[in-house]
């Protein structure tokens, strides 16, 4: 099964990344962009009986690895649900 | 008293901060290779700057499972003495033996200049050889040193004296122009609830000799010393 997980900077936390490119978006003209937001796009595959098995699985590697809980959340799409 | 510096791949100051401990502290001290899980009978343990696995996924996440950081971790958990700094906090972030994170500087720039830290708390084992209200002046080098955790948890760690440094102007006021990294509440270094403990995004290794711009940083070795006899 593949597996595609987005990690996001938490609301509230700095994101000076996302701050910098909205202010970049506005200059070349796009004053309707706001609330811009830079995470991480991760994908990977998992050998699991089911799908409610892999998302238990992908579950804790978010919370162990992936996403750090103090600045950021996560979440996840397991292909064919 | 023995050290143990803590070399991971990607360390970049693991060499500095032995030169520091052994020949300008006159400490014994060892090099301990991340893939060991002895810590060769280590009471104070130094985890040094660089970058880590390439600051992989985020800073010192990759790192913080290397094999020598569960007997650190145990040997941090048991009351011994660990001492971070740069990505060594970042490290004792991620392992959770310190509260919080760092993230991206405000700036978005990699910064690399000397910056001046205020002692807040000078009644702990890094610390007790310096004045409260102390002025230091440190280099810091770091991309990724803003220091944030949640409101309620900033709360409790001054009520319980755990911020020790904070970022100050020359004079000793605390001001977001003080501020290199946009770090809450001016944070430059904190310590565990049990104060054996202490990160800070400064280096000391690199502030131990007049010759090389200042030796402001001897007094958290000192005090380190002082603290075993």
């Amino acid at each position: 099964m593949q597996v595609k997980v987005f990690v996001t900077p938490r609301k509230g936390i700095l994101d000076p990344q996302g701050r910098t490119i909205e202010s970049s978006l506005k200059s070349l003209g796009f004053a309707n962009a706001s609330n811009v937001k830079v995470g991480k796009y991760i994908t990977l595959d998992i050998d699991a009986k089911s799908t409610v098995a892999a998302r238990d699985e992908i579950k804790k590697m978010c919370e162990q690895l992936l996403a750090n809980l103090v600045i950021e959340d996560y979440r996840f799409e397991v292909e064919g649900e | 008293m023995k050290w143990g510096v803590v070399r991971f791949p990607g360390s970049l100051d693991d060499s500095d901060a032995l030169y520091a401990i052994s020949e300008v502290m006159g400490e014994a001290a060892t090099m301990l290779w991340h893939k060991d899980e002895s810590l060769q009978g280590a009471d104070c343990l130094f985890l040094p700057g660089g970058f880590s696995y390439g600051d992989y996924l985020r800073t010192g996440a990759i790192a913080r499972f290397s094999p020598i950081m569960k007997s650190v971790i145990k040997f941090a958990n048991d009351g011994g003495l660990v001492f971070g700094t740069c990505n060594g906090f970042q490290i004792l972030c991620e392992a959770h033996l310190l509260p919080g994170a760092l993230t991206r500087n405000k700036s978005l720039s990699f910064i690399c200049e000397r910056v001046n830290v205020r002692i807040e708390n000078a009644h702990t084992r890094f610390t007790s050889a310096a004045k409260p209200g102390q002025v230091l002046r440190l280099p810091i080098k770091h991309g990724e040193g803003c220091y944030v955790a949640p409101e309620e948890e900033l709360r409790q760690m001054e009520e319980r004296g755990q911020v020790i440094l904070r970022y100050v102007d020359a004079d000793g006021r605390e001001s977001d122009a003080a501020n290199p990294n946009g770090s809450m509440r001016n944070i430059a270094g904190i310590c565990n609830e049990r104060f054996n403990v202490f990160g800070l995004m400064p280096h000391p290794e690199h502030a131990v000799e007049k010759m090389l711009g200042g030796d402001d940083a001897r007094v958290f070795f000192q005090s380190i010393i002082e603290s075993a006899r």
